[in-house]
């Protein structure tokens, strides 16, 4: 328990600020929910994951968003187990066709209103994966995308950032 | 080598090959030459198939088997007339899903398989699809058909099934697990994949040889590095290039540090599903600190696409190597402190001893590879079976235990990123100077490169061929969770339903690697 102690006093607070928006290549592609649904938000969101086909770098990234030094639950970015209390489906990957109906299964799931937040090259356009009888391409295909996250991978930065982005348009 | 060769008749050297001692047999001696070869006591490292209709033949199937001091492949072909082969699983249980993979991928029949329910492909895709054959349009958008998939079943008092997937509660990939189980007890699971198949190994004969180490980089994300070495190496056996020693060096210090990247992340994962989070935050912050020394070095976190064929793409300087060397020096320290609370807290002992064992019979048997067979007392590793510059000068360590559990896969580990930090070091010190790459043209028509290389889940294996005109005829990749995704279903029963995300975290194969 000592032990325990003193590693988290050494440790201390790892936690860095968040870099601008601006730095994270960005594409706001749906019309957004209305101002007065995201200032009931304040912020605080709900995000559940979906992998739709990626190669598993884009959800490493993902889930390092949670980890001490980018800590996205200060931002009132809290992920869930299920698509049942998501506000956010953040979704990476090109769209497997084999995962398609999961997909949009798990979208159905979600209460209104709701958001989409697509990660990494592969979600905005298929990436090198491109269309085939097996991809579907951009997640934009399957079910509608508010916001792109650009980048292979894109950083945890840049994901936080995404989702900031898809609740408040301001940014 | 020569002894085993001595027992298969009517051998004949496959010309075409490099990479790998590689020879032809009549087809119905294929599983003949499995017979003896498994007398012998050697493993099935994979199992494929190759269309062979641009050259104006038929199809070819392989098995590439690992033997003592390298691989040998053994390859038959199988006329237009017949597109059958000789099964070899009664031989070899790892052929099950290989040949299962054949049969709905390239559509050659496997004689006396008994499960040929389809692999990869889900039971919506219309029957006659096999888009690994030339005559498949890669374009072409597959109807959804009506269909079904012949589940295992349990029936009794009070068995119930808990069909869990293909999306989970976390932040992790997709796949599904049925368990049947009475009570909290499980008497059976079975894995159902293919969910995140983006028709890779397809995709690969549509791009040229430099822009496919890309694709090579990107089939498990997490051992992006590893991947796309094994790619380079296949391409560069095949095309018979030398790759400058200086590019060995840097390609092996990216090797470890994905290593120790990985191994670092799921120790900590590990401890968190015995809900000691307090172990998951420390490690990821270790974790952290290595990605960012691998941007600072290499550009990019995971350091995508730095290997190419012919060598790698950026040098070394100095002053990157004094990052890497610096957090390496204080990772360690750190480190070593997050493993006496990890040996010190009895909660997570408690939890990880005795769970989930994959005993060594049934890791042999499977042919489990990396760190899943080295904690089944399993002593294989390619940088030490075949290795290559520079693992052949810093002969890496190896640890195996034998308990089989969920603490030996977690101790190997740490063994392992203990090992990585040790080789960082001796290959920044030892690096020896000169040019990164070689320039790389073309392969010679028909020619073909076999590769086997050691990422942080185990052997990686590539064989790549080149068509009539030199272009990707086809791309073979076998990921280490093919083989050891069966090892989950062997090693779960009679544990509990509780204990399933922890074991299944302990031996963290890969979703993507395996459907491709
Ligand atoms: S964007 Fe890049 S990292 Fe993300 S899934 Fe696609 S290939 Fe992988």
């Amino acid at each position: 328990m000592l032990r325990i102690l003193s590693q988290i006093l050494r440790t201390g607070v790892v936690t860095e600020p968040l870099p601008p928006a601006e730095e994270s290549r960005i594409t706001v592609a749906g019309a957004g929910l209305e101002e007065e649904v995201t200032r009931r938000f304040k912020r605080s969101v709900t995000v559940r994951y979906v992998d739709a086909g990626s190669c598993n770098a884009c959800e490493l990234e993902a889930s390092a968003m949670n980890n001490p030094v980018y800590d996205c639950e200060r931002f009132g970015i809290h992920l869930s187990a299920s698509p049942r209390f998501a506000d956010i489906l953040l979704v990476s990957g090109p769209v497997a066709r084999n995962m398609e109906v999961a997909l949009k299964r798990t979208y159905a799931a979600m209460p209104e209103p709701k958001l989409v937040v697509a990660v990494g090259d592969c979600g905005y356009n298929g990436g090198i994966f491109g269309c085939s009888y097996a991809s579907l391409g951009s997640v934009g295909n399957v079910i509608p995308v508010d916001v792109y996250v650009h980048g292979c991978p894109p950083r945890p930065s840049d994901i936080i950032n995404g989702i900031l982005k898809a609740v408040r348009r301001d940014l | 080598m020569r002894k085993i060769l001595e027992i298969i008749a009517d051998l004949t050297p496959d010309v075409t090959q490099s990479g790998a001692e590689a020879y032809i047999v009549p087809r119905d001696k294929f599983n003949a030459a499995a017979k003896a070869l498994k007398n012998e006591g050697v493993r099935l490292a994979a199992e494929w198939a190759s269309d062979d209709t641009p050259f104006g033949e038929g199809f070819s199937v392989y098995a590439a088997y690992s033997a003592p001091k390298g691989y040998l492949v053994i390859r038959s072909k199988v006329p237009l007339e017949d597109q059958t082969f000789p099964s070899i699983v009664k031989k070899f249980t790892a052929a099950r899903r290989f040949e299962r993979q054949i049969h709905s991928l390239m559509g050659l029949t496997p004689i006396n398989n008994p499960d040929l329910r389809p692999w990869i492909k889900h039971e919506d895709w219309p029957a006659g699809a096999c888009p690994l054959r030339k005559t498949f349009d890669a374009r072409e958008k597959l109807p959804r058909v009506e269909g079904s998939y012949g589940w295992a079943r349990a029936e009794g008092e009070g068995v119930y099934e808990i069909a869990v997937g293909p999306v989970h509660a976390g932040v992790i990939e997709p796949g599904h697990f049925r368990f049947q189980s009475v009570g909290e007890d499980i008497i059976n699971l079975e894995t159902r994949f293919g969910y995140v198949h983006k028709g890779i190994e397809k995709r690969f004969e549509e791009m040229s040889w430099i822009e496919a180490s890309r694709l090579a980089g990107r089939v498990s994300g997490d051992s992006t590095v590893a991947h796309q070495l094994a790619y380079c190496r296949a391409v560069e056996a095949a095309a018979g290039i030398r790759v400058p020693e200086r590019a060995h060096w840097i390609r092996a210090l990216m090797v470890e540090i994905e290593r120790l990247a990985n191994h670092l992340n799921d120790i900590g994962a590990i401890s968190n599903d015995t809900a000691f989070s307090f172990l998951l935050y420390q490690f990821s912050i270790l974790r952290e600190k290595v990605l960012r020394a691998s941007f600072e070095a290499f550009g990019h976190r995971l350091m995508m696409d730095r290997i190419v064929p012919g060598g790698v793409n950026s040098d070394l300087d100095g002053r990157a190597a004094k990052a890497i060397l610096e957090t390496i020096d204080n990772v360690s320290v750190e480190f070593e402190r997050l493993v006496r609370i990890y040996e010190e807290n009895p909660s997570v002992e408690d939890r990880v001893f005795g769970t989930g064992v994959l005993t060594p019979e049934t890791a042999t048997e499977i042919g489990a590879v990396g760190f899943v067979a080295r904690s089944s007392g399993v002593r294989m590793d390619c940088r030490v079976d075949a290795p290559f510059p520079p693992y052949n000068r810093l002969s890496p360590r190896v640890t195996v235990l034998s308990s089989g559990d969920v603490h030996a896969r977690t101790w190997v580990r740490i063994e392992e990123a203990r090992e990585s930090m040790r080789l960082v070091r001796g290959i920044l010190e030892g690096m020896p100077a000169g040019p990164v790459s070689v320039s790389f043209s073309a392969l010679e028509a028909c020619s073909s490169g076999f590769s086997a290389v050691e990422g942080w889940r185990g052997e990686i294996i590539y064989w790549v061929q080149a068509g009539p005109d030199g272009s990707i005829n086809r791309c073979m990749v076998r990921d280490p969770s093919s083989v050891n995704w069966l090892s989950i279903e062997r090693a779960i029963k009679g544990n509990i339903v509780p204990d399933f995300p922890l074991c299944n975290k302990s031996f963290n194969q890969s979703y993507s690697g395996n459907d491709l």
